[in-house]
């Protein structure tokens, strides 16, 4: 009895669990809104507004960057850097945690669009963290005196960046678009697991390395005339990554029309001769 | 056991292996799957081992308590499944322990297949066809009703083959389902024949997540 | 259920003594690194004394890697899997126990022969014994992390390298308080038990992440 409860524990892991209870999920809403042709019909016209929006956005916020904001007293010209450098921060973070969501989607819904989000957001989110790291390294040459210092919340973002390479990495080495998917979400969701306490782990092991009296970006205390041109900034990353994100997607999900109609073809021209003679039949048996 | 199989279709790297395939086994039958080279023979066989999954349909069993169909079933396939540096007695006593519902010891097993001299060698030091014979000898040392083979008799000589069919004969009498995919006769009498893979004329598109594209 | 897990351990542990492979080449990966280091920096025994904790545990990292490209490859290979998948136990304990016994083969005598590595890196006692004891708990994260690298790689080709990627940067705690225990223990800023316990708790945590994402990438693997 023991050991039948015991097994029934065991098995029903958290995958399932959640797979059972939210099943229901998968077969009304999600289906509607998120099938890959209505999602390319509901984006389509949407896309040049979204492109137009960032770019203006983004326009704005670096004038106000190059033109408007006031030096730091402290940092001098250099504090302008933080305006590229913060948002492009919060993307790298922001789009491992809708990779994280969608591998959800993936794994419990077997959702299709759920990996093409994904894949489509591994490489923006990459993209960004390494724009975080370069301007992070061309801030503090003039702050520190060196390229690379390694400071805690720098070489967190760099652990990201190596967790962001390993997931593209595997992708490129699975063929299988669905054995991909499964494989790419159990991977992002260890990440996801993992990196608060790599995060964590840095900060420890900055604290027993380094002395504290290493300058800082971004203090507690932030005038509102370099805050609001920041708050701008970031509002328009956001939208340039989601944009950029959606056509991501979009690209994604016309590569597998083309793959899954190629494949089509190639069965239907393998067909045709066979399919002259007559219908073999087993006994009692019907198959196809 | 019974065995139900339904509307089951398969896709491997986005490709349609096969669709629309039905059938059901009682105790004591046996299906041999025939078909041309890929058209899906092996990933039947997959399918009902739980390797895989299905793209549509259901694989149903009945009448085996509370367990699972993967482990109801012995596979015998073209990988052996058997570690070379480990001893054939080594390897069928691991089965049997892994496996569950010990039945023979993994001497009596290897003698039923002529094979007892090598219960003391190395997997290693064997010829393909004693490998293929110790990896048959796995289905008899636990009691499982369902066997699935892949090619048993490729690498067996006619002395052995004739060994297997009464094997097989004598697993059907005992209530024993096999499903065994073949190029050849096996010595199945009264064994029905399921053909995949001739018969693509059908190509509409089935409503699962692949079709969505 | 325990039967059958047994008798898996027991196989896996058969095969490593046969085989003689990952585990002996394990011991001797670790070597050659400490042999290495001393080369590249100079066999200054300060520095090396001070450095030591850090070098063996990049050390055991770095060994550990070693052969876990094979640990379900093997069986993926050989269809031992299918006959695991048919087994009347969770792929979870499968897992559970194929890990240990690669733990046992690889971390442990990792740990036990740690002290007598130190006395080529000028290490005093206290060092010594703080790294092994480190290396013991710490060691089981890793093997545990690297799994479900093997377990997603499992069907790859040569994917030992693509393992190394996946997983390196997910073995970085581990490094950061293995090493900063071992060192706590002789300079003394932080008490030695704080990074310990993390260290530990850090194991756990791997083990059980590791277990159910290992397991859940060999299911339908192909």
């Amino acid at each position: 009895m023991v050991g039948v409860v015991e097994d029934a524990i065991l098995r029903a892991t958290p995958a399932l669990l959640l797979h059972r209870t939210l099943g229901y999920f998968r077969r009304t809403m999600w289906n509607r809104i998120a099938h890959p042709g209505h999602f390319m019909r509901w984006t389509g016209p949407l896309m040049p507004w979204l492109a137009g929006l960032s770019a203006l956005l983004l326009g704005i916020g670096l004038y106000l960057t190059w033109f408007v904001v006031p030096p730091d007293y402290q940092q001098g010209e250099t504090v302008r850097i933080m305006y590229i450098h913060v948002p492009a921060a919060w993307l790298g973070v922001f789009f491992y945690g809708s990779m994280a969501f969608s591998a959800i989607g993936t794994l419990v819904w077997r959702h299709p669009l759920a990996d093409v989000a994904q894949r489509a957001a591994a490489p923006i989110g990459a993209a960004f963290t390494i724009i975080c790291l370069v301007t992070g390294s061309l801030w503090g040459k003039p702050m520190w005196g060196t390229y690379w210092v390694w400071d805690a919340r720098l070489t967190s973002m760099l652990v990201l960046f190596l967790i962001y390479c390993g997931i593209i990495a595997l992708w490129r080495t699975i063929e299988d678009p669905n054995r991909a998917a499964r494989a790419i979400a159990i991977l992002t969701l260890v990440g996801a697991v993992n990196l608060p306490i790599i995060k964590f782990s840095v900060n420890w092991w900055s604290t027993l390395h380094q002395p504290a009296s290493i300058l800082r970006m971004g203090g507690s205390s932030i005038d509102p005339s370099m805050l609001y041109p920041l708050l701008l900034m970031i509002l328009a990353f956001t939208l340039l990554g989601v944009t950029l994100h959606l056509y991501g997607m979009r690209t994604e999900i016309l590569r597998r029309r083309v793959r899954a109609l190629t494949i089509r073809e190639a069965e239907r021209l393998d067909a045709r001769p066979a399919s002259t003679g007559s219908l073999p039949v087993g006994q009692a048996v019907q198959g196809f | 056991m019974r065995l139900t199989v339904d509307d089951l279709a398969a896709r491997r790297s986005g490709r349609r292996i096969f669709s629309r395939l039905s059938f059901a086994l009682e105790p004591g039958e046996a299906l041999m799957v025939t078909g041309r080279n890929g058209a899906g023979k092996s990933t039947l066989l997959a399918l009902l081992a739980g390797r895989l999954k299905p793209d549509a349909g259901t694989i149903a069993v009945t009448e085996v308590g509370e367990a699972t169909l993967p482990e109801c079933l012995h596979v015998v396939g073209h990988r052996d499944g058997l570690k070379s540096p480990l001893t054939a007695e080594e390897n069928l006593a691991f089965a049997r322990d892994l496996l569950g519902a010990a039945r023979m010891s993994p001497g009596e097993a290897l003698a039923e297949l002529g094979l007892g001299h090598a219960l003391k060698l190395p997997v290693a030091y064997l010829s393909a066809g004693q490998r293929r014979r110790v990896a048959l000898a796995r289905l008899l040392v636990c009691r499982r009703p369902l066997w699935l083979l892949d090619e048993p008799t490729a690498a067996l000589d006619t002395a052995s083959q004739a060994v297997l069919a009464g094997l097989m004969a004598r697993h059907r009498a005992e209530g024993g389902l096999i499903i065994a995919a073949t190029h050849q006769s096996l010595g199945l009498d009264d064994a029905r024949e399921l053909r995949i893979g001739e018969t693509a004329s059908a190509p509409e598109a089935p409503v699962t997540a692949e079709a969505w594209w | 259920m325990t039967r059958a897990l047994l008798a898996l351990l027991v196989r896996d542990l058969t095969l490593a003594a046969r085989v003689g492979g990952s585990g002996a080449l394990s011991l001797v990966f670790f070597l050659m690194i400490v042999v290495l280091v001393p080369f590249a920096l100079g066999p200054d025994l300060n520095l090396l004394s001070r450095i030591g904790p850090a070098i063996l545990w990049l050390a055991a990292v770095l060994a550990t890697l070693i052969g876990l490209d094979r640990l379900f490859q093997a069986d993926e290979e050989d269809g031992s899997l299918d006959l695991m998948t048919g087994a009347p136990v969770p792929l979870e304990g499968v897992v559970l126990a194929k890990v240990l016994a690669h733990w046992l083969t690889t971390g442990l005598p990792l740990a036990l022969v740690s002290p007598l590595f130190g006395l080529l890196l000028a290490l005093d006692g206290t060092a010594m014994l703080a790294t092994a004891l480190t290396l013991l708990v710490g060691t089981p994260a890793l093997t545990f992390v690297g799994a479900v690298g093997a377990a997603l790689t499992a069907s790859i080709r040569r994917g030992g390298l693509i393992l190394a990627v996946l997983v390196l940067p997910l073995m970085i705690p581990t490094l950061i308080f293995g090493v900063s225990a071992s060192e706590a223990a002789s300079s003394g800023t932080v008490p030695f038990a704080t990074p310990l316990m993390i260290l530990g708790a850090l194991s756990l945590i791997a083990a059980v992440i590791g277990t159910f994402a290992a397991a859940a990438a060999l299911r339908w693997s192909e």
